[in-house]
């Protein structure tokens, strides 16, 4: 269908400045075609401006976007084949729930009767077989992001882009959701770039994330990239639960000097060079986690359930094998 | 619980509201007295012959025949103008946006006496002789400014990303408007025509400027107070002026009522 070699969506070097905003700067950017990308940042970083821009309802400051290898300068959203999954699901009131999945086969001059057929297959692939007739008013949630979902998929986009599709349902139907999206965007083939700010839903669900920061993209990699070796003090807060090692610390840990992230599954407890006393301990089922301090530091440390339990004020040994410290830019 | 206003507060309301509409009461009163010279009090007799002399009286139909073609026409005129108007303010931000919509709703503040007193110069300068569509121009003044108002309020509570989302599915522009924008504009186009409808029906001060010798239904009514002749036949017009008027705007009250309350379920 595609060429597997052309990108889905290129950016080189994009800008997106709102006055003195610099929402996206300066951003290159290769999404390849068939993946599950995930864009990852705190609020305000810039990812919807990002999923705007590949729509097509922004246009770059700077720089250039091309969607499979051709320009979009100029091309306006409704040329583009694109398709959006909004955060609040925009899907038209006055419409029933079968209009609005159809919607996109009707302003292209399809049929009634074959754009209501190919409606209610959409429908029964995103499981809301029987709804056609409802209005969005009279749907949850869930059901609601569902035929957002439907609505966005007859097109036939060669990209889906949906913009923290999630963050409005429960935890239970957003993990439900999450195992779901994914696997319907295995089925159909499709680029996916979807929007979040939760870390988890980005590592669990994409093939490779983007952690954006103040409208730059601060690392891009597969999730293991990103959980095991964030290359910056940034990423290492963002993407959460590393240990930060500042400079200092590192020397008194006996490590070069210099900034880490250090996973706390990776720290041996009860064996090794180190010593430190246990400030507290939380039993999380299949896991221990211990704060230890040792001297002025603090370290978090992941131990499995099943190993030796050390309670609080224990003092125990510990160690860091060779090279579970990951250096990071910066701090020297 | 809701308070109980005090007692004085009751008195004055009730005070206001007979001072608004006892007027009112007594142009259905004197619609039916006997006596059609003058106005006593009370009527001496009650008839219903007026009714019957009004129905008979060609000038009151084409009086009412223009008045009804005068507002159906600045209805139309306000709602076309009115809603492009709302259209381009309301979605694109553009330097003297503000300016612009002021400017469009400024005939509604400025005295009606001004505006006819513009038009006529204007008139008067381009050498354009009172006609059907000069009494037209003058209503339709004010009668965008309703309608702009209502589609202006209404498209600003329609959320942007349903506007987005139409594009985004393969709409243009157009295909949006029409699928999109106009169904949401629908129920407050509705509202703002009806009352456009009402205030040109029984607009005085600017048609006054602006209709020449034609005799919409208000100005016959001024010029039957100043020359008496079967009194009460103004009252039984007056009657059916209020019925004509009042139908529309609470038509456009309840309308536009339940949309706000339709429109709040939503989200
Ligand atoms: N139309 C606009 N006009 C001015 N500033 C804007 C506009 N759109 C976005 N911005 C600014 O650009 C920055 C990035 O916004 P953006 O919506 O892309 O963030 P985000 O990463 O999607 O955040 P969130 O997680 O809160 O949705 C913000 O500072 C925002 O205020
Ligand atoms: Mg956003």
């Amino acid at each position: 269908m595609t060429d597997a070699t052309i990108p889905a969506v290129r950016f080189r070097a994009v800008s997106r400045h709102f006055g003195e905003t610099r929402a996206v700067d300066a951003v290159d950017l290769e999404i390849r075609a068939g993946e599950f990308f995930a864009m990852l940042g705190p609020s305000g970083s810039g990812k919807t401006t990002c999923l705007r821009l590949i729509a097509g309802f922004e246009q770059p400051s700077a720089g250039s976007i091309e969607i499979f290898g051709e320009h979009a300068e100029g091309v306006p959203p409704y040329r583009r084949s694109v398709n959006t999954v909004f955060q609040d699901y925009a899907l038209f009131p006055h419409m029933t729930v079968g209009e609005n999945v159809a919607y996109g086969l009707m302003v292209k001059g399809v049929g009634k009767a074959e754009r209501t057929a190919r409606a209610r297959d959409m429908l029964a692939l995103v499981k809301l077989a029987g709804f056609e007739a409802r209005k969005p008013a009279q749907l949850s949630g869930g059901q609601r992001q569902r035929v957002a979902l439907a609505r966005a998929l007859i097109n036939h986009p060669k990209v889906l882009l949906l913009d923290e599709p999630l963050g409005a349902l429960d935890l239970k139907l957003r993990e439900q959701m999450q195992v779901e999206l994914k696997s319907l965007q295995r089925s159909l083939g499709i680029t996916f770039v979807f929007v979040t700010h939760d870390q988890g839903e980005a590592l669990s669900m994409a093939d490779r994330v983007a952690v954006f920061n103040a409208g730059k993209i601060a690392q891009i990699g597969a999730p293991e990239d990103i959980y095991e070796r964030p290359q910056t003090r940034f990423v290492a807060d963002f993407v959460g639960g590393s240990n930060v090692i500042e400079p200092d610390a590192a020397i008194r840990l006996g490590l070069p000097a210099g900034l880490y992230s250090l996973r706390p599954e990776k720290i041996v407890l009860g064996a090794g060079g180190l010593t430190g006393k246990v400030e507290s301990l939380q039993y999380q089922g299949a896991h221990r986690r211990y704060v230890v301090a040792i001297g002025p530091d603090r370290l978090g440390v992941v131990t499995p359930a099943s190993g030796p339990a050390f309670p609080v004020g224990a003092t125990v040994a510990l160690a860091i094998p060779d090279g579970a410290a990951h250096r990071m830019e910066g701090g020297a | 619980m809701r308070n109980r206003p005090p007692f004085g507060v009751t008195i004055a309301a009730i005070a206001g509201l007979l001072f608004l509409h006892l007027p009112l009461a007594f142009i259905f009163l004197y619609a039916f007295t006997t006596e059609e010279k003058s106005y006593q009090f009370p009527p001496p007799g009650f008839t219903l012959q007026w009714f019957g002399v009004a129905w008979n009286r060609p000038d009151i139909w084409a009086a009412l025949g223009l008045s009804v073609r005068v507002a159906a026409m600045a209805t139309g005129i306000a709602l076309i103008l009115g809603t492009l108007a709302a259209a381009a303010v309301a979605r694109h931000r553009f330097f003297g946006r503000e300016a612009i919509s002021l400017l469009i709703t400024l005939p509604i503040a400025l005295p009606g006496i001004v505006t006819g007193i513009a038009l006529r110069a204007a008139l008067n300068l381009a050498d354009i002789p009172f006609s059907f569509w000069t009494i037209v121009i003058g209503h339709a003044t004010f009668c965008i400014v309703v309608v702009y108002n209502n589609a202006v309020a209404r498209l600003r509570r329609t959320q942007g990303s349903l506007i987005e989302a139409s594009m985004d599915l393969g709409a243009d522009g157009f295909q949006t408007f029409r699928h999109v924008v106009l169904p949401q504009l629908g129920t407050a186009l509705f509202a703002g025509g009806m009352l456009a409808f009402a205030l040109s029906f029984d607009e005085v001060i600017v048609t006054t400027f602006t209709a020449g010798q034609q005799q919409t239904l208000p100005i016959w009514m001024f010029s039957e107070l100043i020359r008496p002749r079967q009194r009460p036949v103004t009252n039984v017009v007056a009657v059916m002026v209020i019925a004509v008027t009042l139908i529309p705007i609470l038509a456009a009250y309840y309308l536009t009522r339940d949309a706000e309350t339709v429109g709040g379920e939503g989200k």
